[in-house]
């Protein structure tokens, strides 16, 4: 195939032979048709599984009827996760199942009369033809040329496919576009990440500090439960935040900050604390590397000097740093998770930590604990080939990139860009990778350049839209997967088993990638007919079956090291070079950057501008729900907040339909309904992210809303690891209907 | 025998599970509901504040629905749950139009006049309504008012409360923590 232009297609515009994909709406009655009574559990057969609406992946019972329609899910008591209590997105789960508008078969791209169109293929011609274009590239530009972006349960199957085949240009968004700057600054500090769930003691906590991180909007599920037991304890909760959020509104300080000036605060709230001798001496003492250093370092930054930055006045910066203290070591400077904002995001993180240091709450009851998972052998594989170049190689100039960059896989496929090391073809496994990153045109770009693009997913997401191939997975309440093993205060294991058979065409993703191992001569690396094999084979070298676990669901285990804190009486030994927790970070000066936290003012909106900050709703995951008919209920557009004063000016009413145009002219597809509040600052405006669909296919998610990916042209890029900072983008409002501009 | 619902507004953070819970479980049709989260803002910019709240029927000891039923459909059962009888309900809409908290819908498809039951069939099994044993933040509480150990009774004797629209008179049992 030549770099010809790879047109966006709908995928209902199957070529001849193709039956068109009908959309029907679900009927009023809802997906189980006329005069159902009330559930009788009594009647149903229990499946366990856990959730894959998002990545907490609570443990979960499907309810089954005789007629085997899965009738309703709830949380797994026995889950420590989720204690039983499924979040909207977990308790609506079973929408993913009945979407009728999910992929139902394998599509093929084809050209007919001149057009690019989609064409119905089987299993066996759709997998034929990626095996044989995996073949190709590794033959023509060696298998490295090959990247596989993921999410997600299906990303890890095929992450095992592609190394097995020779390739680890393998990047996932999970890093770049969201918490690997937290990551990266957590690991510097304390030599560990905070971890996915993170080590947040939420629970015990006595005062709760968030930067920005709204729990309760983001629905992770045993942070808000953990959140919500403390603030039945009388914790007290400190919010920075433009906007009133849910959280910020359950705080005893809500500090409506400048947008981009966290930094600022958080270095002078170090300033209280050393200064005003509130840190933890003998914490510090013991277990710190660097603290005169930072005491000189941090001197100047007063709460006088954060004011006029922050607009937080010097007395309230005061207050809360001395709330933190007084409830120390008890106290968490939360990480957040969502932390791509300014490009100085892993400094940020540094000094977040720097501040859980100075309280002494990393490894102390209500601060940090040491989270422990389970060790759960590999099923027995050859050793994966050594790739000549991984994702690590295109993102050398990242020094602390520790996984993979999405943007980096991207650009490597612009032909521009590239000097030796070129991305020739793309899987993309469950992400939507338009609405996943940002930087569209780059994308589109890049798409255009590729050789293929495979696409698996459950639903026609946006990205479909490019594809050479579409491989339509099952939902994860048919299918089995890899054994939840999160790290916790306890390890446990949970089992995902098929609570139904696969819907339409559709196939686990397990089952792809060793159909496809098959076809490379890779299937040393498959040695088992059905994945239940695997999960068996596991289950049996952690003490456990799987019939056992069919009737428990989640597996809780005992810790193996003692100390769920530190041991207050031994020396605890860090995982950085100093051994200690590094407030000086030399690995950071001896690669070139700052060793401590420095202040860097960042770009304003321009006049007639506004900054654009997005963030959750609870009933929704990223873009991936909205089409969900139960959760598309709960939400169904997003809403453009502003404040009242400044909508009186630009003259807005309340549910008037307007257009954004950022500061790189990109204008939103679809108009988006003004909601004034005085929730938010005069210079901002806020939207849920993940709105705004431009695939017809999507019946219930189609043009509702505006899509803020799109709107972020500019991305600050921090250079420590590569994250993509995303809030330095601006709007302006239209009234008019600009031209149009829907795309296909 | 006297069952109240007690939701604490300091906890709840608007997330609906409540709504989907009761969906799936009541087979609610699409596009209706028999709870929903409301939120209130109060006071400008930086100065502001808001409330989430979970409403649903609030069934009423003085429940005007009852009242209006030309039928008898609309109906009190022991423990003061109102319930509507489908067979014997004929549509006319008197009660929707009388309930002051806007918690009754016509059923779009089989005619009858819909709301909360506080899951009556979960009570008979000693389960929880539906929404009360879903949320994240287990801020809704579900209970007998005349036991005085119960949670609602020893929340509603410590902590500060109100009920919704107190001016109509309907002896509502549904209360907010605030």
């Amino acid at each position: 195939m030549e770099t010809t232009r790879r047109d966006f297609i709908k995928i209902s515009s199957l070529g001849a032979g193709g039956v068109a994909l009908t959309s029907t709406t679900i009927p009023l009655s809802g997906i189980f048709g006329k005069k159902k009574p009330a559930l009788d559990d009594e009647k149903l057969t229990k499946i366990p599984t856990y959730c894959d609406i998002c990545f907490w992946k609570c443990a979960a019972w499907a309810f089954v009827d005789a007629t085997g329609k899965i009738r309703k899910l709830e949380g797994n008591k026995n889950d420590l996760l989720d204690r039983g209590r499924l979040c909207p997105r977990g308790t609506g789960g079973i929408g993913a199942y009945y979407d009728d508008d999910r992929l139902k078969t394998p599509l093929v791209r084809i050209e007919e009369d001149g057009e690019q169109v989609f064409k119905e293929a089987s299993w066996e011609e759709a997998l034929d033809l990626v095996a044989n274009k995996m073949k190709e590239i590794k033959e023509k530009h060696g298998p490295e040329s090959f990247a596989l972006l993921k999410h997600g349960s299906p990303g890890k199957h095929f992450a095992h496919l592609f190394q097995a085949y020779g390739s680890n240009t393998i990047a996932e968004p999970a890093f770049a576009q969201c918490r690997g700057p937290r990551d990266v600054g957590f690991k510097l500090t304390f030599g560990k990440p905070p971890g996915s769930p993170e080590n947040t003691d939420l629970r015990d906590a006595k005062c709760i500090v968030l930067i920005g991180s709204h729990i309760g909007e983001n629905m992770h599920n045993s942070q808000v439960q953990e959140l919500s037991d403390a603030i039945d304890k009388g914790v007290s909760i400190i919010t920075v935040d433009p906007r009133l959020s849910t959280v910020a509104n359950k705080s005893k300080f809500w500090l409506p900050i400048r947008p981009s000036t966290d930094m600022a605060l958080l270095l002078s709230w170090m300033h209280v604390l050393i200064y005003e001798e509130l840190y933890d001496k003998e914490y510090v003492e013991k277990n710190t590397t660097g603290f005169e250093e930072l005491k000189k370092h941090v001197r100047q930054f007063t709460p006088e000097w954060a004011y006029p930055i922050t607009d937080i006045k010097p007395e309230m910066i005061r207050k809360s740093a001395r709330e933190m203290a007084i409830s120390a070591p008890s106290t968490i400077v939360h990480p957040g998770r969502h932390v791509v904002w300014y490009g100085d995001d892993t400094q940020r993180s540094r000094a977040i930590a720097i501040l859980n240091a100075l309280l002494g709450s990393w490894g102390r009851r209500g601060g940090f604990y040491f989270s422990e998972k389970m060790r759960i052998p590999k099923y027995p594989q050859p050793p994966y080939p050594k790739p000549k170049w991984d994702a690590h190689t295109l993102s050398h100039h990242f020094p602390f990139a520790n996984h993979g960059v999405t943007g980096d896989v991207i650009k490597a496929s612009l032909i521009e860009k590239t000097k030796e090391h070129h991305v020739k073809a793309w899987m993309v496994a469950g992400t939507n990778l338009t609405k996943s990153v940002p930087e569209r045109a780059v994308i589109e770009s890049a798409i255009n350049e590729l050789e293929f693009l495979v696409v698996v997913d459950t639903m026609p997401m946006e990205i479909t839209g490019y594809a050479d191939v579409i491989l339509p997975e099952c939902t994860y309440l048919e299918r089995y997967d890899q054994l939840r093993n999160s790290s916790w205060r306890t390890p446990s294991v949970a089992l995902r088993m098929p609570a139904v058979k696969p819907k339409y065409q559709s196939k686990p993703a397990w089952w792809m990638a060793k159909q496809l191992g098959e076809r490379l001569g890779l299937q040393d690396y498959f040695d088992y007919e059905d994945y239940e094999e695997v999960i068996k084979w596991q289950l049996e070298h952690v003490g456990t079956s799987l019939e056992e676990m069919k009737h428990l669901g989640v597996k809780n285990y005992d810790r193996r090291s003692k100390n769920l804190y530190m041991d207050e009486k031994a020396t605890q030994k860090f995982k950085t070079p100093s051994g200690k927790i590094e407030l000086y970070s030399q690995k950071l000066k001896d690669a070139g950057f700052e060793p401590f936290p420095v202040y860097k003012e960042h770009e304003r909106p321009p006049k007639n501008y506004l900054r654009m900050i997005y963030g959750r709703a609870p009933m929704h995951t990223f873009s991936k729900t909205v089409n969900n008919p139960y959760l598309n209920e709960l939400k169904n557009e997003n809403l453009l907040w502003i404040n009242p004063r400044v909508a009186k000016k630009w003259n807005l009413h309340y549910g008037q339909k307007v257009w954004l145009k950022n500061q790189d002219g990109v204008i939103s597809t679809f108009p988006i309904k003004v909601r004034m509040t005085e929730r938010i600052r005069w210079d901002s405006i806020y939207m849920v992210h993940g709105f705004g669909h431009n695939n017809k296919n999507l019946t219930r998610a189609y043009s509702k809303g505006a899509s803020d990916t799109k709107l972020i042209s500019k991305i600050l890029t921090d250079p420590i690891m590569g994250g993509t900072g995303l809030r330095g983008n601006f709007v302006t409002i239209l009234t008019e209907e600009p031209t149009k501009n829907i795309e296909s | 025998m006297r069952y109240v619902m007690v939701i604490d507004t300091n906890k709840c953070v608007g997330c609906s599970d409540c709504v989907v819970a009761c969906q799936v479980e009541n087979h609610v049709p699409m596009g209706y509901c028999r709870d929903w989260v409301v939120e209130t803002v109060n006071g400008t910019y930086p100065s502001v504040s808001f409330e989430f709240r979970s409403e649903r029927c609030n069934h009423c000891d003085n429940a005007p629905c009852v009242r209006t039923c030309p039928t008898g459909a609309s109906h009190i059962i022991e423990g003061g749950i109102v319930l509507v009888t489908p067979e014997e309900c004929i549509g006319c809409g008197a009660c929707i139009e009388s309930c002051p908290y806007d918690a009754r819908y016509p059923h779009p498809e089989e005619g009858h006049v819909d709301k909360c039951t506080f899951c009556n069939h979960r009570l008979e099994k000693g389960e929880l309504p539906a929404c009360v044993s879903v949320c994240p933040t287990k801020c809704m509480y579900f209970g007998d008012l005349d036991d005085a150990n119960s949670d609602v009774s020893k929340l509603l004797a410590t902590r500060q409360h109100k009920v919704l629209a107190p001016e109509a008179g309907t002896k509502p049992r549904v209360y907010y923590l605030i």
